[in-house]
């Protein structure tokens, strides 16, 4: 039956395009906005993750409940013990020190007084231990504007509009003044090995990067740092593994006394995040619904039509004998083949736009030329496995529902009438 | 009647006598806690949450509005140095070689993270100059009779709105000290203690400052040498004088 109701939808063009058309372009739609909604989120993550959070994070408390203010003087302490006990019991896990701190760059003139002066926040990240990770987490090499990356102690990298700001150029000496972990005032020169665009207008409105080394010595924070980040084995973000870590860690390091003691958290407790995921991953479900209401809407609308259309041959199969039922039926078999087509190519056409926008992202820069919040300039779409079975969702149902509500109609045919209806 | 006028008006100057004014209290203090000039080397004991520092400079002020500092220890801080002239701070740091002005609010940050501001440090204000005095009543600071007196700031150029200072009735030296915002929020206590008769003055050799919006055990400022009313050369307060 399947095989003869397939060749009525194929040869039958007037009963099948419309309704397979409707079911395309909504399959389509809903496969490119879960892509989107995948990419926006994987990128504001990934963004987040190698910036800021990690995938797991290790602080103090008290740094960790004001981490707003960038506390160094809350820092965590005797940290190489720390990281040569996180290496031996996580050894999956790539953990990294990192500085964050706050202060003012001070370019001078040529007799030595404040030529311009502009607020930096700071990354104090590993660039000359021969370890490249932090430089390809930052994606340094692909984001270096002008310049060349630090080779040597004393050289940092400046954000491109910092660096425009202040009128500094690569060979250019400055000044960063800040507090060391102490809270002394502190200053410290370096050199400009080259500028960078990170593509997040909040990090490039006035970041610098230091090689941690130089930046426990600016901020006299020997064997100190503000954070210790974790980034799961494959680099893929997965709460429960990041949980799991957390549980052991504290097995590990259960509470003690000391007020300075490390803590661990995970991404999705960092920065709003969670409830980020949280709320994209409702979007995403309510998007759905909403698709396979309003394409449920259409298809009863076509097939009330295709029903007005097809009442002559209704009436002619009750007539010789067929069951309302089984009409019926068939009907509902016919609108899952034509959902299934449907599904397949709006899939396939959906699956195609979120390859090109994974490749090449909208670059939506000029709207957030002055965004505090760290969030990626380019958004890419992002093609993940239930990408491939979503628009089956609103693909199938809308069709089955929408021929469903129209298809009622066949059990309101009475057969007495039936040879006065042919007869006209 | 002059028989009954006489007692009584020796009673009021009595009484006088064994109530200063406000206004006379400050004055004294002012006598011994400010001067023309200081010279002094102090040592500064910072009780951090985490650690506890020492740090060794030597000081030169003259009047109200100029002062110098250099940093003695430890190694870290050793050569940094401190001009203030009016609302102006210029830091010298030798491992930069280079002079930063600071101005404004940033000048009642913390210095070198102590519970002492750069105002704290390097003013040495007269009390009578910014602030109206008013006795609010009698009180035992560590065995020594004082009185409380309220201080309301005359103009806004203060750091302090208001501060609430026992004073010692014998020495005229206040023993503690309350620093309040304009909004009535207490900002820092002090406690001032060994004190000592230094030309002719008694001073407090021992100052604990706390900040009490932060975090810590407080500041003891000690004084190790002071000079009054010495002779400073004027280019000690100049910008020259901060890179030699």
């Amino acid at each position: 039956m399947i095989r003869f109701l397939l060749k009525g939808i194929l040869r039958d063009r007037q009963r099948s395009l419309l309704p397979v058309i409707v079911a395309t372009i909504g399959v389509m739609l809903t496969v490119a906005l879960f892509c989107w909604m995948n990419g926006f989120l994987n990128d504001s993550i990934e963004l987040n993750a190698r910036f800021s959070t990690g995938h797991v994070k290790i602080m103090t408390a008290p740094y960790a409940r004001n981490i707003d203010q960038i506390p160094n003087d809350l820092a965590l302490t005797g940290v190489d013990s720390l990281m040569m006990k996180l290496k031996r019991e996580f050894p999956g896990i790539k953990w990294q020190q990192r500085i964050h701190f706050g202060g003012l760059i001070d370019a001078p003139d040529s007799s030595g007084e404040t030529r311009s002066q502009g607020p930096a926040t700071g990354f104090g990240i590993d660039l000359l231990s021969g370890d490249r990770s932090d430089i390809e987490r930052f994606n340094l090499e692909k984001s270096l504007r002008r310049g060349k990356l630090p080779a040597h102690q004393g050289e940092i990298l400046i954000s491109e509009l910092f660096s425009q700001k202040l009128k500094v150029n690569p060979g250019d000496t400055v000044s960063l003044i800040g507090s060391t972990m102490n809270g002394s005032m502190t200053m410290y020169n370096y050199t400009i090995a080259g500028t960078i665009v990170f593509g997040s207008p909040a990090i490039d409105q006035g970041s610098v990067i230091i090689d941690l080394k130089d930046v426990r010595e600016a901020l006299d924070m020997n064997n100190a740092a503000g954070e210790i980040i974790g980034y799961l084995p494959d680099n893929y973000y997965d709460d429960k593994i990041a949980e799991q870590v957390v549980t052991r860690f504290n097995l590990l390091f259960p509470p003690s006394g000391d007020e300075y003691a490390p803590v661990m958290t995970t991404l999705r407790k960092q920065n709003n995040l969670g409830q980020m995921m949280d709320q994209i991953s409702q979007v995403g479900g309510f998007v759905v619904f909403v698709f396979v209401l309003a394409m449920s809407l259409v298809f009863w609308n076509a097939g009330l039509l295709g029903g007005l259309r097809r009442y002559l041959e209704f009436g002619t199969r009750l007539a010789i004998g067929e069951d309302h039922s089984h009409i019926y039926k068939t009907m509902i078999y016919e609108s899952i083949l034509i959902g299934l087509i449907g599904s397949v190519t709006g899939t396939l056409i959906g699956l195609a736009i979120s390859l090109y926008m994974q490749k090449h992202g909208l670059d939506i820069g000029s709207m957030m030329k002055n965004s505090s919040i760290m969030m990626p300039s380019v958004f890419h779409s992002r093609i993940t496995a239930p990408a491939f079975i979503i628009g089956f969702i609103p693909g199938l149902l809308s069709t089955i529902a929408g021929t469903a509500l129209s298809g009622i109609g066949i059990y309101k045919r009475k057969t007495a009438q039936l040879f006065k209806e042919l007869e006209a | 009647m002059i028989k009954t006028a006489v007692p009584i008006m020796l009673l009021c100057v009595s009484l006088n006598a064994q109530n200063p004014s406000a206004k006379e209290i400050i004055d004294k203090v002012d006598k011994n806690m400010s001067a023309d000039s200081r010279v002094f080397t102090s040592r500064m004991i910072i009780h951090s949450p985490r650690n506890t520092r020492t740090i060794e400079s030597k000081s030169w002020s003259m009047g109200e509005n100029k002062s110098y500092t250099e940093y003695l220890s430890p190694p870290r801080e050793q050569g940094t140095k401190m001009l203030k002239l009016d609302n102006l701070l210029w830091i010298f740091s030798p491992s930069t070689d280079r002079i930063i002005q600071i101005s404004g609010h940033m000048l009642r940050q913390s210095v070198m993270g102590s519970d002492l501001s750069y105002e704290d440090m390097m003013e040495d204000p007269h009390l009578l100059n910014h602030y109206t005095g008013k006795v609010e009543g009698e009180e035992k600071i560590s065995d020594h009779d004082c009185w409380k007196i309220t201080l309301t700031a005359i103009g806004a150029d203060v750091a302090y709105q208001t501060q609430k200072i026992w004073v010692d009735k014998i020495r005229f030296i206040p023993l503690r000290k309350e620093l309040y915002a304009k909004s009535g929020v207490l900002l820092k206590r002090m406690e001032l203690s060994d004190i000592l008769q230094i030309q002719g003055r008694w001073f407090p050799k021992k100052m604990l400052f706390k900040d009490v919006l932060k975090e810590g055990d407080g500041t003891e400022f000690l004084i190790m040498d002071i000079e009054f009313n010495t002779k400073i050369p004027d280019y000690i307060f100049s910008k020259a004088s901060l890179k030699k």
